[in-house]
């Protein structure tokens, strides 16, 4: 659905999206180098279950959100791109789950 | 709706929650309504609210209030099914009882006395409630934290989702025909022969009856009809977490789970006036304190904090009354618009489209302002 533009450089960056291996450019949030790699949808609604994928590239909309390294529903817009990044679908709404021994 | 004279059955000034569900009342006894409304800009009190059907720590001072808020918490799900059948749509009323958690011993001794002395009033309204400590709050609730020492429990409270009860209450207006103007500042209302003529940018509107529920505006709106609303501004901030799967079947006080996932946590009371600034000192504590009580709190990412102003009296009960020199002129107000929803639109809109306001409400006229005079 996308393509770079033609001046567009930066060095690649090789991360993970739902183990898949990809490569986006430095530079790149993380929604943008899904995009670029053909990923249009990263995430299911949290009370339909539809799903959705990143469109407002401004932090506003929320559809682009995402696990990355762990971290539940990240904002795929608003975090650069880096080497290694394990990228996965948001799948519906997140577990929350307390830090060992606080409760 | 611009230079033109409309007329109508009853007026109802406002179009938030408490507008909207005594327009809805009153559509439902058959009665011609308009809503005047104003616009995005409103110092809309429903923006704000926390979406509980709350009974317990209520009344202390004023049983009947008490008792009024019971009643409209016994009758919500009468009303959520009345919506439900209009509109289609489920306003996610869930009423498990609620919890009052405490984070210190003094604090629970506070609540418990609180308790005791709502409890211990003459003619109070009798209902059950529990107080707990530690390891029995948390049979119920698993996740709270060790910071908290006790609870109170009350089998009667619950929550909805208020913004669909909002977007609810105007679709059923709208299918019972009530005219819905917004935009429609209210600039002056006379008393005329056969009712009230209300004038605005709009033009003109002449209303058999009318009905003044526009929150802080009400204390401008209420001495043109020879009524009182001494209401001033009471803020109140609110953080709203990213959804997350279900863990929390009970509404707090302070905090809860949304049908949609996202938590709730509000638990901030200031009087600020006309401000609506969300502060960074008030929300940490908030957060703070939400945290102490489920740890598991602490790694949500919060998605929205926002404040508005809650309407509040002198004593912090609702003002029900009706003008006694140009009688037709009814005025409410008060800061529990989603508890009192369902009093609002089945027991006190048919009692205005009666004309007179309901049993039980004699104690919420603003002449309790004035106990010197009365006497």
């Amino acid at each position: 659905m996308f393509r770079r533009l033609p001046e567009a450089t930066g060095a690649p960056i090789p991360f993970t999206f739902d183990g898949r291996e990809m490569v986006g450019r430095r530079g790149d949030t993380v929604a943008a180098a899904l995009l670029a790699a053909g990923i249009s949808v990263c995430r299911t609604m949290a009370v339909s279950g539809a799903p959705r994928g990143p469109y407002c590239m401004m932090g506003v909309c929320f559809d682009c959100l995402v696990t990355i390294d762990g971290a539940a529903n990240r904002q795929g817009c608003l975090v650069l791109l880096v080497e290694g990044m394990r990228i996965k679908t948001q799948a519906g709404a997140p577990q929350a789950q307390a830090e060992e021994g606080a409760t | 709706m611009s230079d033109v004279r409309l007329e109508t059955d009853i007026a109802v000034i406002g179009g938030g929650l408490v507008g909207a569900a005594i327009a809805y009342g009153l559509a439902r006894e058959g009665r011609a309504v308009r809503v005047l409304d104003e616009g995005d800009v409103a110092l809309r009190a429903s923006r704000a609210n926390f979406a509980l059907v709350w009974v317990q720590s209520k009344g202390l001072g004023m049983p009947e209030y008490a008792a009024w808020t019971r009643a409209s918490a016994a009758a919500w799900p009468a009303l959520a099914a009345a919506l439900r059948e209009d509109t289609g749509i489920d306003v996610g009323l869930s009423q498990p009882g609620g919890f009052t958690l405490a984070l210190s011993e003094a604090e629970m001794q506070r609540r418990m006395e609180m308790t005791r002395l709502l409890h211990n009033q003459p003619d109070m309204v009798k209902y059950d409630y529990e107080i707990l400590d530690h390891a029995q709050t948390s049979k119920r609730l698993p996740a709270i934290g060790r910071d908290v020492v006790g609870s109170i429990y009350c089998p009667l409270d619950g929550h909805v989702n208020s913004l669909r009860l909002f977007r609810c209450l105007h679709q059923a207006i709208k299918r019972y025909g009530v005219g819905y103007h917004p935009n429609c500042a209210v600039e002056t209302i006379t008393p005329i022969a056969q009712g009230f003529a209300l004038e605005g940018s709009f033009g003109e509107l002449r209303a058999g009856k009318l009905v003044l529920a526009a929150g802080l505006d009400n204390a401008r709106l209420a001495p043109m009809v020879d009524l009182e609303a001494p209401v001033v501004p009471s803020k109140g901030q609110i953080i709203v977490t990213e959804k997350v799967a279900p863990f929390l079947t009970y509404p707090m006080h302070t905090l809860r789970q949304t049908d949609e996932g996202g938590v709730m946590i509000g638990d901030s009371q200031e009087d600020h006036g006309f401000d609506t600034a969300v502060t960074t000192a008030v929300i940490s504590v908030m957060a703070q304190r939400a945290v102490r009580m489920f740890p598991l709190l602490a790694k949500l990412n919060v998605v929205r904090t926002w404040s508005a102003l809650r309407v509040m009296s002198p004593d912090g009960f609702p003002i029900y009354a009706q003008s006694r020199i140009h009688p037709g002129a009814f005025l409410a107000t008060c800061h529990s618009g989603v508890t009192l929803a369902a009093n609002h639109a089945l027991t006190l809109a048919p009692a205005i489209a009666r004309g007179g306001l309901p049993r039980g409400t004699s104690s919420f006229t603003s002449e309790r302002f004035h106990v010197p005079t009365l006497a």
